[in-house]
């Protein structure tokens, strides 16, 4: 039996900053490297993990069915067809949100630790009862957050949630960061939102278009040996989740032309 | 304040976006945590006013209570400027009333 199982909640607040794509690249990235992972989509309103893992079509139960005991856990599990270490607990119908408490969440997870080395719980947007379900459930959590201040905003009142609700480590991952807008101070920088929102940061990941393509085909980015941008991030936090010491990509040194390096200079902090 | 910033400002052009961004969320999130409305800031800092202004007369245009936040600490920051100390009669005068 699995007892060291890592329980991460992977939250922000705000909708729309990449939970999801965050968890179905981790769950490949981790799967990859050979760690028995399970991604749990806790988003029972507007689910989408499945379909950003390419398994929107192999769902026969969910996490419905297996608290009514109508099917057993590993009937509901999807497991991924080139990724057979991942697997995918789909959520169930909207419906549930009328009945389900924290209580059910710790049942699912309970039941998922015994399996898996990873579960990776995908958190509804908002700070309501889908948030609150999850929280009771996990025992570490990651924050995603875009360099925006209505996300860093968000960002910052779910940390204060699950810092009183003894979730810990709770780690930073800031998404969609583009270099060439933060050496033209149009931009949050890292150093700006790890400051405001004082969490260690796990990752960033680079603003890419691949990451648009890879939605639309269902295969997550970090499924294919193609280094995109975004893909080297996604990987680089799988490896930092797993106590590997890989060395963050400093954005400001994308780039050694003439105007970066002077763009950089006209960042240095005067007071 | 950088480098860009102060050429921007010698340029007379706006501040850069991202420092307002900081700006604006440092404010916004220092109300945030503590969960003090403007309306009950605006009341403390009237009372803390009359408290100080019993023992010095301060400056009641320039004095300011505002919250700071620093690493998820937030702080109650007043700034009043001290004309002069009340002589100690009046002083205790004004405490013994209580």
């Amino acid at each position: 039996m699995a007892t060291n199982t890592r329980i991460i909640l992977i939250c922000s607040g705000k909708g729309g900053v990449g939970k999801t794509t965050l968890t179905a690249n981790l769950g490949i990235a981790l799967a990859r490297e050979g760690t028995k992972t399970v991604v749990l989509d806790a988003d029972f309103g507007l689910r989408n993990l499945d379909l950003l893992l390419g398994l929107e079509n192999r769902i026969i139960y969910t996490a419905q069915e297996v608290l009514e005991e109508t099917c057993r856990l590993d009937q509901a599990l999807v497991k991924h067809k080139q990724e057979p270490n991942l697997a995918l607990l789909p959520a169930g119908n909207p419906r549930m949100l009328d009945w389900l408490k924290p209580d059910d969440m710790q049942r699912i997870v309970k039941m998922l630790e015994n399996d898996f080395e990873y579960v990776l719980i995908d958190c509804p947007a908002g700070v309501e009862e889908g948030f609150k379900n999850a929280v009771s459930a996990t025992k570490e959590a990651i924050v995603v957050t875009n360099p925006e201040v209505s996300a860093v905003r968000d960002a910052d009142r779910v940390i204060g949630l699950l810092n009183t609700n003894g979730v810990k480590p709770v780690q930073l991952v800031l998404n969609r960061v583009r270099p060439k807008m933060i050496a033209n101070q149009e931009m949050l920088s890292v150093e700006d939102v790890t400051d405001i929102l004082a969490l260690p940061l796990l990752g960033l990941v680079l603003e890419d278009e691949e990451v648009i393509v890879s939605t639309n085909r269902g295969e997550p980015l970090t499924l294919s040996n193609v280094n995109s941008p975004a893909s080297i991030c996604y990987s680089n936090i799988a490896k930092r989740l797993k106590g590997e010491d890989i060395p963050l990509i400093d954005p400001a040194k994308s780039g050694s032309s003439l105007k970066n390096k002077f763009m950089r200079l006209m960042q240095t902090k005067i007071f | 304040m950088t480098l860009l910033d102060i050429v921007k400002k010698l340029l007379g052009r706006q501040q850069s976006s991202a420092l307002k961004a900081r700006e604006r969320l440092q404010l916004v999130l220092a109300h945030d945590r503590t969960d003090l409305s403007s309306d009950l800031l605006q009341k403390m800092r009237k009372e803390i006013l009359e408290v100080v202004s019993k023992y010095v007369e301060i400056d009641l245009e320039e004095g300011a209570v505002s919250l700071e936040t620093e690493d998820r600490m937030t702080a109650l920051v007043a700034n009043l400027p001290i004309k002069r100390s009340l002589p100690i009669n009046e002083t205790e005068g004004e405490v013994s009333k209580e």
